[in-house]
């Protein structure tokens, strides 16, 4: 069978509850798709092995673009295309330039970064996303396991495992 | 002796869980609006419509209209602009320089005080683009664009450009913090229409959440993005008021003309913008029936921040006096002995008492923890702070260096209406933020209810717990 179809549902009422299970399951070689959380649960994605988010070097990087774009603006319009003296002060000098260089650079960081947040995440405006438990935005922590991954250990076992380990359902979602 | 707990008073009371969370602010989403809030959309819909004839009227006569003179060329509009900015940052702080110091108390208000934000930057940005008389070529001339003339470009040097660069990226950016936070609680709202078969509402929703699911993954980026947009958005707050206050300070207007303002400038921002919080929190929590995670609790800790701030402003205007006696500079000398005896003493003193002595009254806890008090209190702030402006901005400019150009400044009915227009627009935009969007941040409460949850202080497990042993 195809993977990514069909699902076991562990449902867990407590976080703490959870984290315990996720590192339960890891250890006995279930291979977790995902968890679904209404709220951020601190210390899940260490447990799940996820690796640290690359999202502060994208944030940097856009920064940076911002700094030398309004920098090179501010010189070339001020200093090359039209020089311009004010008050008898010097056309293109650096100081007046900050203000301007500081709020160029922060739009762009953190425009930058929210896109590319949006987009390594799959967040569109459009389309009906995969919804695995409605319920996970609600009150309720959801594991999802994708069975057909999981070939080692079979589907009674996973059963059991969530059960054992705090689960207060365990469902069935299959997709089509 | 058995200290039985060392946690914190609850943030959250009356023993919430997870799903009253969801219920208790989705609830006004998915209701009808309540009779209170179609009077209060009436009322502010009466002051737009007002204020709008009246911007009409300015945009076809010219900004003759207003109670301008030769020698006041800037009053109500500035005033107000400043005003209104300053209401704005009290949202930024509350949502990125108390999520940096890790401030739990910030998660019940940070919403709504980041759509006050949003609200008011619209409200002050509408006074400069008046008072261009031609607003529809407000951004063509105000940003380095491409024209005619050359290329002529806009002056980098000037603080009022500077200001155009702060404003709109103060807004953008708070703008997209507000909504970056608003996304999973779409979620819950779409996940509740799905569940009550409510499919029309359900699908705006599931757009407006950009098809959020809250996986692990998902919610550790979007940490980190929340995480580096309070860091970012810390020093914008900051600049944004710095920038704002240089419009006077780089001038050599007498009374403008000081090294003070910056921080003074950025103290009364957040003073005046708590104070506005406090007004619209203390109506949201009562209509809406949100006591238990707007608590006396977070009241008396913004009350708290009012003393701090209203006790820093305080300062920077005994400085002023101070330094405008010892520098020996008579024009600055002068500027200030009109001001606290010349024909606006008035204004001087409505704005000493309104904004020195009036939030030191919350040293006492009684005053700090009653709702009344705190209401009338926090209108009052407002009213002091929004005088502060008018006395720096009109005081130095009504007496110039020549005697014989020295005037005074009267409003007209454009001068009010205007700024009625934008009390219009502040509430008709904040009530119906209050209707369609979820006004507590339902994610970041869940995540604190257990830690911080009255049953929580007790070390009470919640009853899923047993099975863990």
């Amino acid at each position: 069978m195809a993977a990514n179809k069909n699902f076991l549902l562990g449902v867990f009422e407590d976080e703490d509850v959870l984290v315990n299970a996720v590192q339960i399951l890891r250890t006995r070689g279930v291979k977790i798709h995902e968890v679904f959380t209404p709220f951020p649960v601190h210390g899940l994605d260490e447990v799940l092995g996820y690796t640290r988010s690359r999202l502060p070097i994208a944030a940097f990087l856009f920064g940076l673009t911002g700094t030398c774009l309004a920098l090179l603006m501010q010189f070339w319009m001020m200093g090359y295309d039209w020089p311009m003296i004010i008050g008898g002060k010097p056309h293109s000098a650096l100081p007046p330039f900050i203000p301007v260089t500081f709020e160029f650079t922060v739009l762009l960081s953190a425009l930058g970064m929210v896109a590319t947040f949006m987009i390594v995440s799959d967040m569109k405006p459009y389309g009906k996303p995969r919804q695995f438990d409605v319920r996970s935005t609600d009150d309720k922590l959801v594991m999802a396991i994708d069975v057909d991954v999981n070939r080692t250990v079979s589907r009674t076992a996973i059963t059991q495992l969530l059960k054992d380990a705090g689960a207060s359902e365990v469902n069935e979602k299959v997709f089509p | 002796m058995q200290v039985t707990s060392a946690v914190r008073d609850p943030l959250i009371t009356s023993g919430k869980t997870l799903k009253d969370v969801s219920h208790d602010v989705s609830r006004q989403v998915e209701n009808k609006p309540t009779g209170l809030w179609y009077i209060g959309m009436a009322i502010s819909l009466s002051l737009l419509a007002f204020g709008f004839y009246c911007i009409c009227v300015l945009l076809w006569e010219g900004i003759g209209v207003w109670g301008l003179n030769k020698t006041v060329g800037w009053a109500w509009d500035i005033t107000n602009f400043v005003w209104w900015v300053g209401i704005g940052h009290a949202g930024t702080l509350i949502s990125a320089i108390l999520l940096l110091f890790r401030q739990r108390w910030r998660m019940s208000i940070n919403r709504a005080a980041e759509a006050m934000t949003i609200f008011a930057v619209i409200c002050a940005a509408t006074f400069p683009l008046m008072h261009m008389g031609r607003l529809w070529l407000g951004f063509y001339w105000a940003l380095p664009l491409p024209n005619t003339y050359g290329s002529l470009w806009v002056n980098f040097n000037s603080p009022l450009l500077w200001d155009v660069f702060a404003i709109s990226t103060y807004f953008t950016v708070s703008l997209v913090f507000w909504y970056i936070g608003l996304i999973p609680d779409f979620a819950t709202i779409r996940d509740r229409a799905i569940v009550q078969g409510a499919n029309t509402r359900a699908a705006i929703y599931n757009a407006l959440s950009f098809g959020w699911q809250g996986g692990a993954k998902t919610w550790m980026r979007y940490e980190s993005v929340a995480l580096i947009l309070a860091g970012l958005s810390t020093p914008l707050v900051l600049s944004v008021h710095t920038i704002v206050s240089m419009d006077f300070a780089t001038s050599v207007i007498p009374g403008w003309h000081t090294t003070i303002f910056p921080p003074y400038f950025v103290a009364g921002a957040i003073f005046s913008g708590f104070a506005m919080v406090l007004t619209l929190l203390l109506v949201t929590r009562k209509v809406f029936k949100l006591e238990d995670y707007i608590t006396i609790y977070h009241i008396e800790l913004m009350n708290i921040i009012i003393i701090v701030t209203g006790s820093i402003v305080g300062i920077a205007y005994i400085t002023e006096l101070f330094i405008a006696w010892y520098s020996g500079v008579e024009y600055e000398g002068y500027a200030f002995y009109n001001r606290v005896q010349g024909p606006y003493a008035w204004a001087y003193w409505s704005m000493m008492t309104c904004n020195v002595i009036s939030p030191q009254l919350f040293w006492i806890k009684k005053i700090r923890t009653s709702l009344v008090a705190t209401f009338v209190l926090s209108i009052v702030v407002n009213i002091g702070m929004w005088f502060e402006r008018f006395v720096i901005i009109v005081t130095s400019l009504h007496r110039d260096y020549v005697p014989s150009s020295w005037t005074m400044f009267h409003p007209t009915m454009y001068d009010i209406g205007e700024y009625l227009f934008t009390f219009g627009f502040f509430f008709t935009a904040f009530l119906l933020f209050a209707k369609f969007f979820p006004v507590v941040n339902m994610a970041e409460i869940k995540s604190i209810l257990k830690a911080t949850s009255s049953e929580g202080k007790h070390g009470t497990p919640r009853e899923v717990d047993k099975t863990r042993h």
